[in-house]
């Protein structure tokens, strides 16, 4: 099912890869980086891959390829290894290996940038003798902070695998806008300080409104209006208002 | 160096880090030691004899004399010290104080960078110079988009092109990266060497940890 948000497109940009992805999945399966076990991590590969395009975000090609990628590995590691072809030429290595390099090296420069934002955090004490601290210039496109769009994502699948299937009558009903759902979240914010994503689509019954509000909260959190958090890693995930946002100077 | 002679008489002389001290305490940008030779040069050649003799100090006599002016201040938990970044050195207060001066100042929400941000950074940081494509490599996504914001954002520049065909754009890390991170320059980073340029073999045997060793930086735990 695809809703075509013709009424108000959401911009976001996605900054993460395919890589992201996968090493978002690893995490959440808990599975050995060096011995992943392909079908399932493909299987779940391709449902990211579909609730973003449902979402119609900006998602990069690279996806498709890596999807490519994953069911050429899958296929070729259901062979045994001396009828895979090929690489005749050394002894035939394990056709996930590529893979595990790219990954492992990426991971490094994860926790690198994990480094760097411990500093710009403790950064955030350090003021000069003018009174003034270490600053940039806010970035409208570098909008989300902790929480990665695939803890969205999740979230948001979550919400959807609850929902009963529509009655074929929903179908032509247009009962639901992003803007409205903009208009809704930011009045729940005004008598709560704090707001559960799952609060949020519990009760939700038709995948629309839930695809409405769920886009409703990433046009928020790229205009700045709501911050998204997560105390820890696949825990809950909670909105705030932003009430102090970065001066835009 | 070549004033060996003065040299032993300025060290034990604590007034050449008074007024290093007093030069930092003053000044609101952050002070090379080229201008604080500057300063020490200009007054001999105008000052009294008293005042003469510190015209004669290093560029290393000058570095000395801020190293003991560090030590005495942390030492003493004046709540403010001496930063570099990138060979410039200013007065900043400790860490520790931020909570009691966010108080007072009441600063607006500092802008934090996103993790595909951060990441990209990392990236250009430990390996630059580099291309657009380099970063893409390691990345597995177009990074078109977050190098342009990057570049506006002053925390890379480009620092040439490459002799690679098409001659792209080469990456580098600028100072205001340096001052964002508080770091001295970019060999600070921890374990730079290792993710430098990641070998061949060093990813060949799949027994190798995927966690590294963030180095001794004091790595305090967020505290927001």
């Amino acid at each position: 099912m695809n809703v075509q948000q013709e009424e108000y497109k959401v911009k976001l940009e996605v900054f993460e890869g395919p890589l992201d992805l996968l090493l978002y999945l690893i995490k959440k399966e808990e599975v050995d980086v060096y011995n992943i076990p392909i079908e399932r991590i493909t299987n779940q590969y391709m449902e990211y891959l579909n609730l973003l395009k449902m979402l119609d975000l900006n998602i990069a090609g690279e996806f498709l390829v890596m999807a490519a990628t994953l069911m050429m590995i899958k296929s070729r590691m259901l062979l045994p290894p001396e009828e895979r072809g090929e690489g005749e030429e050394e002894e035939e290595e394990d056709p996930r290996w590529d893979l595990v390099r790219q990954l492992v090296e990426y991971k490094k420069f994860k926790d690198a940038a994990l480094h760097l934002q411990h500093l710009e955090i403790d950064r955030e004490n350090v003021f000069w003798r003018s009174g003034e601290g270490v600053h940039i210039e806010p970035d409208p496109d570098i909008a989300l902070q902790d929480v990665s769009i695939f803890d969205l994502i999740t979230a948001f699948n979550d919400a959807l695998s609850n929902v009963k299937e529509e009655e074929l009558k929903e179908i032509f009903t247009e009962r639901f806008t992003v803007g409205e759902k903009i208009d809704a979240i930011l009045g729940l914010l005004k008598t709560h300080d704090t707001v559960s994503i799952n609060q949020l689509f519990k009760e939700m019954e038709s995948r629309q409104e839930i695809i409405c509000t769920f886009l409703g909260v990433l046009e928020l959190i790229r205009l700045k209006q709501i911050e998204v958090c997560q105390d820890a890693a696949f825990s809950e995930i909670v909105i705030m208002k932003n009430d102090k946002p970065g001066s835009v100077s | 160096m070549i004033h060996g002679q003065h040299m032993d008489k300025i060290e034990v002389m604590p007034e050449l880090q008074q007024i290093i001290g007093a030069l930092l305490f003053a000044s609101k940008e952050p002070l090379m030691i080229s201008q604080i030779r500057k300063a020490l040069t200009g007054v001999a050649e105008t000052g009294k004899e008293i005042e003469k003799q510190f015209g004669n100090a290093t560029p290393k006599d000058i570095e000395k004399a801020i190293e003991s002016l560090q030590k005495l201040l942390k030492e003493n938990r004046c709540g403010f010290q001496i930063a570099e970044v990138a060979k410039e050195y200013r007065l900043e207060n400790d860490t520790s104080c931020g909570p009691w001066l966010k108080e007072l100042l009441n600063p607006t929400k500092p802008q934090r960078l996103s993790r595909p941000a951060l990441e990209t950074l990392a990236i250009i940081a430990y390996r630059q110079p580099c291309t657009r494509s380099e970063i893409e490599a390691v990345r597995g996504v177009a990074v078109d988009q977050m190098v342009r914001n990057l570049l506006d954002m002053q925390l890379i520049k480009i620092a040439g092109r490459s002799e690679l065909p098409g001659r792209p754009w080469l990456f580098g890390t600028t100072q205001k990266f340096l001052e964002h991170f508080g770091l001295k320059n970019v060999d600070d980073l921890p374990g730079t060497a290792e993710l430098k340029r990641l070998e061949e073999e060093t990813l060949k045997s799949p027994s190798s940890q995927t966690e590294m060793d963030m180095g001794d930086e004091d790595d305090e735990e967020d505290n927001s």
